[in-house]
Protein backbone atom coordinates (compact mmCIF):
# COMPACT_ATOMS: atom_id res chain seq x y z
CA UNK A 1 0.00 0.00 0.00
CA UNK A 2 1.44 3.24 -0.51
CA UNK A 3 0.74 6.51 0.41
CA UNK A 4 -1.09 9.44 -0.64
CA UNK A 5 1.67 12.34 -0.71
CA UNK A 6 2.03 15.45 -2.41
CA UNK A 7 5.09 16.47 -4.02
CA UNK A 8 6.30 20.05 -4.64
CA UNK A 9 4.64 20.52 -7.65
CA UNK A 10 1.70 19.94 -6.13
CA UNK A 11 1.84 22.20 -3.08
CA UNK A 12 2.74 24.61 -6.30
CA UNK A 13 -0.61 23.81 -7.81
CA UNK A 14 -2.72 23.83 -4.34
CA UNK A 15 -1.45 27.29 -3.72
CA UNK A 16 -2.10 28.90 -6.77
CA UNK A 17 -5.42 28.02 -7.16
CA UNK A 18 -6.66 28.34 -3.40
CA UNK A 19 -8.29 31.31 -4.44
CA UNK A 20 -10.45 29.82 -7.22
CA UNK A 21 -9.73 29.02 -11.03
CA UNK A 22 -9.35 31.83 -13.73
CA UNK A 23 -12.60 32.25 -15.39
CA UNK A 24 -11.37 31.89 -18.93
CA UNK A 25 -12.08 28.86 -21.60
CA UNK A 26 -9.34 27.38 -20.81
CA UNK A 27 -8.48 27.87 -17.07
CA UNK A 28 -6.21 24.69 -16.75
CA UNK A 29 -3.95 26.07 -19.12
CA UNK A 30 -3.33 29.37 -17.63
CA UNK A 31 -2.29 27.66 -14.40
CA UNK A 32 -0.46 25.33 -16.14
CA UNK A 33 1.90 28.47 -18.18
CA UNK A 34 2.09 30.34 -14.71
CA UNK A 35 3.55 26.97 -13.26
CA UNK A 36 5.52 25.78 -16.14
CA UNK A 37 3.41 22.59 -16.55
CA UNK A 38 1.22 21.25 -19.96
CA UNK A 39 -2.28 21.53 -19.81
CA UNK A 40 -2.33 17.73 -19.52
CA UNK A 41 -0.55 17.62 -16.18
CA UNK A 42 -2.47 19.98 -14.41
CA UNK A 43 -5.41 18.09 -15.12
CA UNK A 44 -4.27 14.69 -14.21
CA UNK A 45 -2.50 16.08 -10.91
CA UNK A 46 -6.19 17.55 -10.38
CA UNK A 47 -7.69 14.37 -10.71
CA UNK A 48 -5.51 12.75 -8.44
CA UNK A 49 -5.36 15.17 -5.65
CA UNK A 50 -9.49 14.64 -5.56
CA UNK A 51 -9.57 10.92 -5.42
CA UNK A 52 -6.83 10.85 -2.95
CA UNK A 53 -9.03 13.46 -0.80
CA UNK A 54 -6.58 16.52 -0.68
CA UNK A 55 -9.59 18.37 -2.64
CA UNK A 56 -12.88 17.50 -1.09
CA UNK A 57 -14.46 19.49 -3.72
CA UNK A 58 -14.18 21.10 -6.71
CA UNK A 59 -16.21 23.25 -7.89
CA UNK A 60 -18.34 26.44 -6.94
CA UNK A 61 -18.62 27.81 -2.95
CA UNK A 62 -22.18 29.04 -2.31
CA UNK A 63 -22.51 31.64 0.43
CA UNK A 64 -25.60 30.00 1.91
CA UNK A 65 -27.03 33.05 3.59
CA UNK A 66 -27.01 34.70 0.41
CA UNK A 67 -28.94 31.49 -1.24
CA UNK A 68 -32.02 32.03 1.01
CA UNK A 69 -30.70 29.66 3.53
CA UNK A 70 -30.94 32.09 6.56
CA UNK A 71 -31.28 30.27 9.20
CA UNK A 72 -28.35 28.09 10.59
CA UNK A 73 -28.95 25.68 13.65
CA UNK A 74 -26.25 24.36 15.29
CA UNK A 75 -27.92 21.38 17.52
CA UNK A 76 -26.13 20.07 20.08
CA UNK A 77 -26.55 16.78 22.30
CA UNK A 78 -25.83 14.72 25.45
CA UNK A 79 -25.74 11.37 24.25
CA UNK A 80 -24.58 8.38 26.14
CA UNK A 81 -20.75 7.40 25.44
CA UNK A 82 -21.62 4.34 24.04
CA UNK A 83 -24.10 5.01 21.77
CA UNK A 84 -22.78 8.22 20.06
CA UNK A 85 -21.59 6.93 17.49
CA UNK A 86 -24.90 5.37 16.08
CA UNK A 87 -26.55 7.94 16.81
CA UNK A 88 -23.98 10.56 14.60
CA UNK A 89 -24.03 7.92 12.38
CA UNK A 90 -27.48 7.91 11.79
CA UNK A 91 -27.84 11.67 11.87
CA UNK A 92 -25.77 12.19 8.90
CA UNK A 93 -27.54 10.10 6.91
CA UNK A 94 -30.67 13.23 7.22
CA UNK A 95 -30.25 15.58 4.16
CA UNK A 96 -31.16 18.42 6.29
CA UNK A 97 -28.27 17.56 8.48
CA UNK A 98 -24.82 18.83 6.73
CA UNK A 99 -22.56 18.17 9.71
CA UNK A 100 -22.52 15.62 12.31
CA UNK A 101 -19.04 15.82 14.89
CA UNK A 102 -18.80 14.04 18.49
CA UNK A 103 -17.04 16.54 20.45
CA UNK A 104 -15.73 16.75 24.04
CA UNK A 105 -18.14 17.98 26.69
CA UNK A 106 -17.21 20.79 28.76
CA UNK A 107 -18.59 20.48 32.02
CA UNK A 108 -20.87 21.69 34.34
CA UNK A 109 -20.82 24.59 31.61
CA UNK A 110 -21.63 22.02 28.66
CA UNK A 111 -22.87 18.64 28.74
CA UNK A 112 -23.10 18.19 25.09
CA UNK A 113 -21.04 15.63 23.27
CA UNK A 114 -22.92 15.60 19.89
CA UNK A 115 -22.82 18.64 17.54
CA UNK A 116 -25.00 18.69 14.06
CA UNK A 117 -25.85 21.81 11.89
CA UNK A 118 -29.35 21.72 10.34
CA UNK A 119 -29.10 24.44 7.59
CA UNK A 120 -32.76 25.90 6.60
CA UNK A 121 -34.85 28.57 4.98
CA UNK A 122 -35.45 30.18 8.22
CA UNK A 123 -35.61 29.26 11.73
CA UNK A 124 -39.23 27.70 11.68
CA UNK A 125 -37.96 25.27 9.00
CA UNK A 126 -34.90 24.27 10.78
CA UNK A 127 -36.87 23.49 13.78
CA UNK A 128 -39.49 21.40 12.07
CA UNK A 129 -36.63 19.21 11.06
CA UNK A 130 -35.52 18.67 14.42
CA UNK A 131 -38.87 17.73 15.45
CA UNK A 132 -38.89 15.27 12.52
CA UNK A 133 -35.74 13.89 13.32
CA UNK A 134 -36.66 13.32 17.45
CA UNK A 135 -40.06 11.86 16.64
CA UNK A 136 -38.76 9.27 13.57
CA UNK A 137 -35.83 7.81 15.62
CA UNK A 138 -37.01 8.54 19.41
CA UNK A 139 -34.52 11.00 20.18
CA UNK A 140 -36.80 12.87 22.58
CA UNK A 141 -35.19 11.25 25.76
CA UNK A 142 -31.53 12.99 24.94
CA UNK A 143 -30.96 16.18 25.98
CA UNK A 144 -30.36 18.69 23.36
CA UNK A 145 -30.39 22.16 22.66
CA UNK A 146 -30.31 24.24 19.50
CA UNK A 147 -27.96 27.36 18.73
CA UNK A 148 -29.01 29.50 15.78
CA UNK A 149 -26.79 31.79 14.96
CA UNK A 150 -27.77 35.52 15.23
CA UNK A 151 -24.54 37.38 13.86
CA UNK A 152 -21.66 36.12 11.66
CA UNK A 153 -18.74 38.26 11.86
CA UNK A 154 -16.36 36.22 9.92
CA UNK A 155 -17.11 33.99 7.02
CA UNK A 156 -13.88 32.81 4.88
CA UNK A 157 -12.10 29.86 2.91
CA UNK A 158 -8.96 28.00 4.15
CA UNK A 159 -5.65 29.80 2.95
CA UNK A 160 -2.54 28.03 2.38
CA UNK A 161 0.74 29.54 1.64
CA UNK A 162 4.09 27.75 0.46
CA UNK A 163 7.25 28.37 3.41
CA UNK A 164 10.66 29.00 1.53
CA UNK A 165 11.21 24.63 2.79
CA UNK A 166 8.30 24.53 0.32
CA UNK A 167 6.29 22.52 3.30
CA UNK A 168 2.84 22.94 2.76
CA UNK A 169 1.76 25.87 5.58
CA UNK A 170 -2.17 26.32 6.75
CA UNK A 171 -2.77 30.25 7.45
CA UNK B 1 -34.74 35.40 -7.93
CA UNK B 2 -32.55 32.85 -9.81
CA UNK B 3 -33.02 32.47 -13.89
CA UNK B 4 -32.30 29.20 -15.30
CA UNK B 5 -28.47 28.92 -15.62
CA UNK B 6 -28.19 30.46 -12.31
CA UNK B 7 -29.84 27.28 -10.73
CA UNK B 8 -27.87 25.54 -13.06
CA UNK B 9 -24.75 26.55 -11.86
CA UNK B 10 -25.46 26.66 -8.30
CA UNK B 11 -27.63 22.92 -7.91
CA UNK B 12 -24.33 21.35 -10.08
CA UNK B 13 -21.30 22.68 -9.92
CA UNK B 14 -21.00 22.81 -6.16
CA UNK B 15 -20.26 19.07 -6.25
CA UNK B 16 -18.14 18.89 -9.59
CA UNK B 17 -16.49 20.92 -12.08
CA UNK B 18 -15.41 19.45 -15.58
CA UNK B 19 -11.41 18.80 -15.47
CA UNK B 20 -11.38 18.77 -18.90
CA UNK B 21 -9.52 21.09 -21.31
CA UNK B 22 -12.04 23.61 -22.08
CA UNK B 23 -14.57 22.84 -18.93
CA UNK B 24 -16.94 26.02 -19.47
CA UNK B 25 -17.81 24.66 -23.30
CA UNK B 26 -18.51 21.19 -22.10
CA UNK B 27 -20.76 22.94 -19.59
CA UNK B 28 -22.54 25.17 -22.74
CA UNK B 29 -22.76 22.10 -24.56
CA UNK B 30 -24.75 20.03 -21.88
CA UNK B 31 -26.51 23.28 -21.14
CA UNK B 32 -27.34 24.62 -25.14
CA UNK B 33 -25.66 27.73 -24.27
CA UNK B 34 -22.40 30.00 -24.92
CA UNK B 35 -19.17 29.19 -22.74
CA UNK B 36 -18.68 33.08 -22.74
CA UNK B 37 -22.27 33.20 -20.77
CA UNK B 38 -21.37 30.72 -18.44
CA UNK B 39 -17.98 32.21 -17.59
CA UNK B 40 -19.94 35.79 -17.14
CA UNK B 41 -22.71 34.39 -15.06
CA UNK B 42 -20.15 32.76 -12.87
CA UNK B 43 -18.52 35.99 -12.50
CA UNK B 44 -21.63 37.79 -11.65
CA UNK B 45 -22.71 35.41 -8.91
CA UNK B 46 -18.97 36.16 -7.15
CA UNK B 47 -19.43 39.84 -7.89
CA UNK B 48 -22.56 39.73 -6.05
CA UNK B 49 -21.19 37.45 -3.29
CA UNK B 50 -23.77 34.50 -3.69
CA UNK B 51 -20.50 32.53 -4.66
CA UNK B 52 -17.62 32.79 -2.11
CA UNK B 53 -15.18 31.04 -4.54
CA UNK B 54 -14.73 28.77 -7.52
CA UNK B 55 -11.98 26.00 -7.33
CA UNK B 56 -11.12 23.67 -4.67
CA UNK B 57 -12.58 22.77 -1.45
CA UNK B 58 -9.27 21.31 0.44
CA UNK B 59 -8.95 18.53 3.14
CA UNK B 60 -6.63 21.31 5.46
CA UNK B 61 -6.46 18.13 8.29
CA UNK B 62 -4.78 15.89 5.20
CA UNK B 63 -2.77 19.04 4.47
CA UNK B 64 -0.75 19.10 7.55
CA UNK B 65 -3.25 21.70 8.84
CA UNK B 66 -6.07 21.64 11.97
CA UNK B 67 -9.05 22.96 12.47
CA UNK B 68 -10.81 23.59 16.04
CA UNK B 69 -14.09 24.91 17.24
CA UNK B 70 -13.99 27.18 19.81
CA UNK B 71 -16.59 28.83 21.95
CA UNK B 72 -16.70 31.83 24.68
CA UNK B 73 -18.76 33.67 27.12
CA UNK B 74 -18.58 37.45 25.95
CA UNK B 75 -20.89 40.16 28.50
CA UNK B 76 -22.80 42.29 26.04
CA UNK B 77 -20.20 45.22 26.89
CA UNK B 78 -17.44 43.30 26.34
CA UNK B 79 -18.92 42.35 22.54
CA UNK B 80 -17.30 44.69 20.31
CA UNK B 81 -14.01 44.40 22.25
CA UNK B 82 -13.57 40.50 22.28
CA UNK B 83 -14.82 40.28 18.36
CA UNK B 84 -12.44 42.68 17.19
CA UNK B 85 -9.59 40.77 19.14
CA UNK B 86 -10.83 37.47 17.91
CA UNK B 87 -11.75 38.07 14.52
CA UNK B 88 -7.94 39.73 14.21
CA UNK B 89 -6.29 36.57 14.22
CA UNK B 90 -5.81 35.56 10.32
CA UNK B 91 -6.38 31.98 12.19
CA UNK B 92 -10.17 32.42 13.22
CA UNK B 93 -12.08 30.45 9.87
CA UNK B 94 -15.25 32.14 10.93
CA UNK B 95 -17.27 33.74 14.17
CA UNK B 96 -21.13 33.36 14.64
CA UNK B 97 -22.98 35.14 17.71
CA UNK B 98 -24.92 32.08 19.20
CA UNK B 99 -27.91 31.87 21.73
CA UNK B 100 -26.06 30.04 24.60
CA UNK B 101 -24.50 31.81 27.69
CA UNK B 102 -21.31 30.26 25.56
CA UNK B 103 -22.78 32.69 22.55
CA UNK B 104 -19.47 33.35 20.54
CA UNK B 105 -18.60 30.69 18.32
CA UNK B 106 -15.56 30.61 16.09
CA UNK B 107 -13.31 27.86 13.92
CA UNK B 108 -9.83 28.61 14.27
CA UNK B 109 -7.47 26.86 11.65
CA UNK B 110 -3.80 26.59 11.58
CA UNK B 111 -0.68 25.38 10.31
CA UNK B 112 0.20 22.69 12.59
CA UNK B 113 -2.03 21.01 15.54
CA UNK B 114 -0.22 22.44 18.26
CA UNK B 115 -0.66 26.04 16.81
CA UNK B 116 -3.98 25.59 17.90
CA UNK B 117 -2.99 25.78 21.51
CA UNK B 118 -1.32 28.34 21.38
CA UNK B 119 -3.70 30.77 19.77
CA UNK B 120 -6.11 29.77 21.91
CA UNK B 121 -3.69 31.08 24.85
CA UNK B 122 -3.05 34.40 22.90
CA UNK B 123 -7.10 35.07 22.37
CA UNK B 124 -7.21 34.37 26.11
CA UNK B 125 -4.50 36.89 27.43
CA UNK B 126 -5.67 39.39 25.34
CA UNK B 127 -9.40 38.99 26.32
CA UNK B 128 -9.01 37.99 29.66
CA UNK B 129 -11.96 35.55 29.01
CA UNK B 130 -11.62 31.88 29.12
CA UNK B 131 -11.54 30.21 25.65
CA UNK B 132 -13.65 26.42 25.59
CA UNK B 133 -11.98 24.32 23.22
CA UNK B 134 -14.24 21.43 20.97
CA UNK B 135 -12.26 19.36 19.12
CA UNK B 136 -13.53 17.11 16.71
CA UNK B 137 -12.98 13.67 17.89
CA UNK B 138 -15.24 11.64 15.37
CA UNK B 139 -16.26 13.11 11.94
CA UNK B 140 -19.69 11.33 11.08
CA UNK B 141 -19.93 13.46 7.83
CA UNK B 142 -18.86 16.66 6.09
CA UNK B 143 -19.88 18.40 3.12
CA UNK B 144 -22.48 21.04 2.51
CA UNK B 145 -24.34 21.38 -0.69
CA UNK B 146 -27.19 23.21 -0.96
CA UNK B 147 -29.86 23.64 -3.34
CA UNK B 148 -32.44 25.58 -5.23
CA UNK B 149 -35.87 24.19 -6.03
Amino acid sequence: MTMDTIDTIDQELIYAIQDGLPLVSHPYQTIATQLGLTEQQVVTRLNRLKQQGFIKRFGIVVHHKELGYKANGMVVWDIPDQQVDNIGQMLANFPYITLCYRRPRRLPLWPYNLFCMIHGKNQAQVLNYLEQLKQQENLSQFHCQILFSQRRFKQRGARFSLKKTNEMQYV
Amino acid sequence: MFDDLETKIINQLQESFPLCSQPFAKLAEQWQTDEQVIINKIQALLDQGILTRFGPLYNAEKLGGAFCLCAMQVKGQDWDTVVSIVNGFTEVAHNYQRQHRLNMWFVLATETPEAIAQIIQQIETQTQQKVYAFPKEQEYYVGLTLSLS
